[in-house]
């Protein structure tokens, strides 16, 4: 039962690895002087579309978490735009707190939202897809001793690294060496896409090695 | 011999600042000059020697050139003229050199080679230092005496185009200038356009006297595609063109001038093989000196190897081409090929200027100057040129006058190049005996404090110190043979002087006691803990204490920090490090109070079967240990939930007020000049002092009487409040949101933070210093000289007085740090029922802060050849020296505050 869950899990995130890969190769056939650098404000949206939707399709393909009971059809509209809502509120937060770290407030401001707007479909979009939105579900995921599944496990390490990574990723830019990546904010957008790649790729293998200590309560 | 670990750690840090003022000691050593250089009174100069006989010859000479050209080649290296290269690429430059009118010769540049001590060296003739740019802190501007000082005091007018340097170490100097920034490091083109633009329009002109061009683009490829791209020899072919251009007008405005005219080509350092610059490596050290005029007599089929001579020789020369005295502090001797066609008796005139100033020089930097070989050399040759002038002047037969004076010359050519040595031995380099002394210091402290970490920070917080056990110790004595027997050696073999070595010997001996002792002390510490943790591990086991999220984020950031400070980039941008980690601590404390506010509530009965997953028992305890949020009521508890994001918010707004750095320094700021009152500052003094002195009035009583633990209280609390109204009274008016968000920040921080939490008193006291390191740069400061702000020196005062004047800027400059130190002791203070905080904080505030200046000094030795090692490393260092002088008066306060603490606490 155990190391079936392992496995989907690892397929999983190897296919949302391999949607990030595919943004950055798929744009380049259609659109010209397509490049992730240059034209990083395209790849940004292009790369947050991709994740998303391979998120969603994973989400309703798998099913990681029981069904709820209620399904009428209303129910499920609701929720969507909940989640919705708390996508974007989640865009606005990250966008304050890169502020309040720094970032310029009026000049590149469309760069530092689509760089909010990245690391919330990194972070928020599989909190959203997993966990719902359900904000007492989200406090006890991300407190130290609150998962209860291999599922919210794996959330937590993706997240914590994507946001390892933006952290990371910030430590380059006042160097002088005058990279074209050195601007603001693509060490950073780098940075959560390495962190969130390196989350998917540990979380399995770590559930794999700790498969004996990790008992979780409610399966 | 027991010590309590606040007293430990404040000993500690004393004997650090000593340990670091030998490193700086070493690290700087103090330039020669001449004492008179403050004032620049034109003197009268030398008289040509006469005995007896009236040689009325004492003005100076008239000027060799009419004209000098200086063509400046960042980066050019010897064989880019001399060797394949150049006869490849200059075509031109290397057929003057065989067959033209010219003199070459090899200049050696001494390190750092970098463009800025390089500039000085040609121009003053002097090694400079690095002390030179803490002495003027005002101005960037070169006071010393220089060739272009006096050319302008001369009137003769100077034109300058190229690196911005210059204009920024001559401000004025310049009739006409142009200045391109050597920022962009990828453009080695139109840097070099930018100069040679106004070229033709200036050659046409000719309303000058002196011209100087210096030329980026070289360095720039050297940087980017090292020394063997081929964009070098484009490059070079550039440049040749641009001597042609440059020497055949200056030919043909001689024909029309009958004058003579001095082109000068040189570089400012060379280039390694890597393609950078700044250590001493051969190829960076020589550089090609090529002196160019129609007056140089060159017998055909005459080849001569280019001779090998000092940069510095450079600025005597060129002030007795143009007829100007010679630069003070010059310890250059004059390149005598160029003099080499006047008459004898000017030559001879000229030697004689040339040896007077060096001995000048050398009497007042060389306290036995008598003794030294030069100087002997010297007095003999103005005797010998004394008895010359008599028998030139009563018109003797030629040729034995002749004879007589090429013997003399040779005499005077020896005692320049004699005395010269010895002046330029006397800056050398770096002392590397001392700075291996100040570090051995310094590493010795820092660990035996690492090593007493957890005697120190046990509930006693008291620690044994092994004093009298090294005294008889075998080691102990070995130790000091050994030392003193290196001593000696070092000292009977260096050339360079040493300042080590010049000390007494008792002081030296007192040195090699103390390192010697302090080696014993963490050699037993490390057996101590050894022995320890070998019964501990029988014992308990392995220790189940797990590092919240905080300790590691604290641990993690002080050493990134640390290993930060290894790149020049960093160390600029330096308050962006401190910004990014308290904004980081800011938000990790935000986590902490969410989780504890929420999941305190509602994990209890409702979601308690979801809770726990590893296999760590310890999750009951963290449940418990966090109900102190709960006793706040509900509008305190709304005030804690939000003070992490309003501390957040006035970070980010005081991070704006004062762009410092140099990346983004450019940024607008809301920072403007007001002027102050003299009467108004100096009743606020005495308001202040009032209010120090109750303070400190309440504190003794406190210390004496041992009775009342509020007395102490109150107390502190008066001295940081008056701490903060002369840090209001100092600060640019601009500045005083930086104070007032301090004092709320600290004021959330406590109520709603700190206390709630129940943080221990190590945690309290790094975040204390964290913030107090960013206020430090809200403030404005940064890692370079220039930012501080000297003009508070002058507050409250009609004229400048150098010990207030010296106080209260560098309180000023630390405002930041010194109030938050205050502010944790007055913190502690007020938690009485925590018995050894104090100590625990004193400790931890002295190792917090060593920590990097060890860390510090070993990069900076390391990285002494650096590019950047003037520019960004000096100032940083000396940045950590004054922090940790004042790390150690806090850390004594801290001490005095916990022996009142104790003794109340025992005496209650």
């Amino acid at each position: 039962m155990k190391d079936t869950d392992i496995k989907r899990l690892l397929y999983t995130h190897l296919l949302c690895i391999f949607s990030i890969i595919l943004s950055i190769f798929i744009p380049s056939l259609f659109l010209e002087n397509f490049s992730v650098l240059e034209t990083h404000l395209t790849w940004l949206c292009i790369c947050s579309v991709f994740v998303t939707a391979i998120n969603l399709i994973l989400y309703l393909v798998v099913k990681p978490n029981t069904p709820s009971k209620r399904s009428s059809l209303s129910y499920k509209v609701t929720r969507f735009l909940k989640c919705c809502i708390y996508f974007l509120l989640s865009c606005f937060f990250f966008h304050i707190i890169f502020v309040l770290y720094g970032a310029p407030l009026i000049e590149l401001v469309l760069e530092t939202f689509s760089f909010a707007v990245i690391l919330s479909t990194f972070t928020t979009v599989p909190c959203l897809c997993l966990l719902g939105p359900n904000i007492k579900a989200w406090l006890r995921v991300f407190s130290r001793n609150g998962v209860t599944s291999i599922w919210e496990n794996s959330l937590q390490i993706t997240t914590i690294s994507s946001f390892l990574g933006t952290w990371f990723g910030a430590f380059p830019i006042p160097l002088d060496w005058e990279r074209p990546w050195q601007v603001w904010p693509i060490s950073c957008t780098l940075g959560a896409t390495l962190g969130y790649v390196a989350g998917l790729i540990i979380s399995p293998l770590w559930i794999y090695w700790n498969r004996k200590q990790l008992t979780y309560k409610n399966n | 011999m027991r010590l309590g670990s606040g007293s430990f750690a404040a000993c500690c840090v004393v004997v650090e600042v000593l340990g670091l003022a030998v490193f700086l000691r070493g690290f700087f050593p103090a330039p020669v000059r001449s004492t008179s250089s403050s004032e620049h009174r034109a003197e009268a100069p030398v008289p040509e020697p006469a005995a007896g006989a009236s040689s009325n010859w004492t003005k100076l000479p008239p000027p060799l050139f009419s004209k000098v050209v200086i063509v400046l080649i960042d980066a050019l290296r010897d064989d880019f003229v001399f060797g394949s290269k150049g006869v490849k690429f200059m075509p031109y430059t290397s057929y003057l050199v065989e067959k033209g009118a010219a003199h070459s010769f090899v200049a050696e540049a001494k390190p750092p080679t970098v463009t800025m001590p390089r500039i000085k060296a040609l121009m003053t003739g002097s090694l400079p230092g690095f002390v030179d740019v803490v002495r003027n802190l005002n101005s960037p501007a070169l006071l010393e005496d220089s060739v272009l000082r006096q050319a302008k005091a001369a009137g003769k007018r100077i034109i300058f185009y190229g690196d911005e340097t210059w204009v920024k170490l001559f401000p004025k100097h310049f009739v006409e200038y142009d200045g391109t920034t050597s920022f962009f490091v990828s453009d080695y083109t139109e840097v070099d356009n930018n100069v040679t633009r106004h070229l033709d329009k200036v050659l046409k002109r000719g309303d000058w006297d002196v011209l100087i061009l210096h030329y980026l683009g070289l360095d720039h490829i050297g940087h980017v595609f090292g020394p063997s791209s081929p964009l070098i020899g484009h490059k070079l072919s550039e440049m040749d063109g641009i001597l042609t251009r440059i020497h055949t007008s200056l030919l043909s405005e001689e024909r029309k001038a009958l004058s003579p005219s001095l082109l000068v080509l040189c570089g400012d350092h060379g280039m390694s093989e890597t393609g950078s610059h700044g250590a001493s490596s051969l190829e960076e050290v020589n550089t090609p000196l090529i002196l160019i005029s129609s007056s140089f007599e060159r017998k055909p089929g005459d080849i001569r190897q280019p001779k090998h001579v000092q940069q510095t020789d450079l600025a005597v020369t060129l002030a007795v081409g143009l007829g100007l005295p010679i630069p003070k502090n010059s310890v250059g001797s004059l390149l005598f090929p160029v003099i080499e066609g006047k008459p004898m008796r000017e030559q001879l005139r000229f030697l004689h200027l040339n040896s007077v100033q060096l001995s000048k020089l050398l009497q007042e930097s060389v306290p036995s100057y008598e003794k030294e070989p030069g100087f002997e050399q010297f007095k003999v040759s103005e005797r010998l040129h004394r008895n010359w002038i008599k028998l030139y002047l009563e018109e003797n037969s030629s040729a034995a006058l002749l004879n007589l004076g090429v013997k003399l010359r040779r005499q005077y050519l020896d005692a320049i190049r004699t005395l010269s040595l010895s002046l330029s031995r006397q800056v050398a380099q770096y002392d590397i005996y001392s700075m291996v002394v100040g570090t051995v210091v310094v590493l010795e402290v820092l660990a035996l404090l690492l090593l007493s970490i957890p005697q120190a920070l046990s509930n006693k917080a008291e620690l044994e110190v092994p004093l009298l056990s090294p005294m008889f110790s075998l080691l102990f004595y070995l130790m000091f043979l050994v030392l003193s027997a290196i001593h000696v050696i070092v000292c009977t073999s260096t050339e360079s002087s040493c300042y080590f070595c010049s000390l007494s010997w008792l002081t030296a001996a007192g040195v090699m006691v103390l390192i010697s002792a302090l080696l014993c002390a963490v050699v037993s510490a490390l057996s101590e803990m050894f022995v320890d943790g070998k019964l501990q591990r029988k014992n308990t086991g392995p220790s189940n204490s797990r590092w919240s999220e905080l300790d590691l984020l604290i641990l993690l950031g002080t050493m990134g920090h640390v290993l930060s400070l290894g790149a020049s980039s960093f160390i600029e941008e330096e308050h962006q490090t401190w910004y990014f980690l308290t904004s980081t601590l800011c938000l990790a404390l935000c986590h902490e109070i969410y989780r504890n506010c929420f999941l305190g509530n509602c994990c209890e009965p409702g979601l308690g079967g979801a809770v726990v997953a590893l296999q760590d028992e310890d999750a009951g305890k963290v449940h418990k240990s966090h109900t102190p949020l709960d006793s706040l009521r509900g509008s305190e508890k709304w005030m804690a939930l939000a003070s992490p994001w309003v501390i957040l918010t006035c970070c980010r707004l005081l991070r704006s007020l004062n762009q410092t750095g140099v990346q983004w320094a450019h940024r607008p700021d809301l920072g403007h000049w007001l002027t102050r009152g003299i009467v108004e500052a100096r009743f606020v003094y005495i308001f202040i002092l009032g209010i120090l002195f109750t303070g400190a009035r309440d504190l003794l009583k406190s210390q004496v009487a041992a009775a009342n633990p509020k007395c102490k209280a109150v107390g502190l609390w008066e001295m940081y409040s008056g701490l903060a109204l002369l840090a209001a009274l100092l600060l640019r008016p601009h500045n005083l949101p930086v104070l007032v968000l301090s004092l709320l920040i600290q004021t959330l921080m406590t109520s709603f933070i700190w206390k709630p939490l129940g943080h221990d008193a190590a945690e309290v006291t790094v975040m204390h210093y964290w913030f107090g390191q960013a206020f430090f740069y809200f403030q404005g400061n940064s890692n370079s000289i220039s930012t501080v702000d000297v003009s508070v020196g002058f507050v409250g005062l009609d004229s400048y007085m150098e010990i207030p004047a010296v106080l209260l800027t560098a309180f000023a400059t630390y405002a930041g740090p010194v109030l938050w130190a205050i502010h944790l002791v007055n913190f502690l203070s007020s938690e009485t029922c925590r018995g050894p905080a104090m100590s625990h904080a004193c400790f931890c505030y002295a190792l917090v802060c060593s920590f990097p200046v060890s860390v510090y000094i070993i990069l900076v030795t390391s990285l002494r050849y650096h590019l950047f090692i003037w520019s960004v490393f000096s100032p940083k260092l000396l940045y950590e020296g004054m922090h940790l002088l004042i790390t150690a008066a806090v850390c004594l306060f801290f001490t005095a505050m916990d022996q009142t603490g104790t003794r109340s606490r025992i005496s209650s």
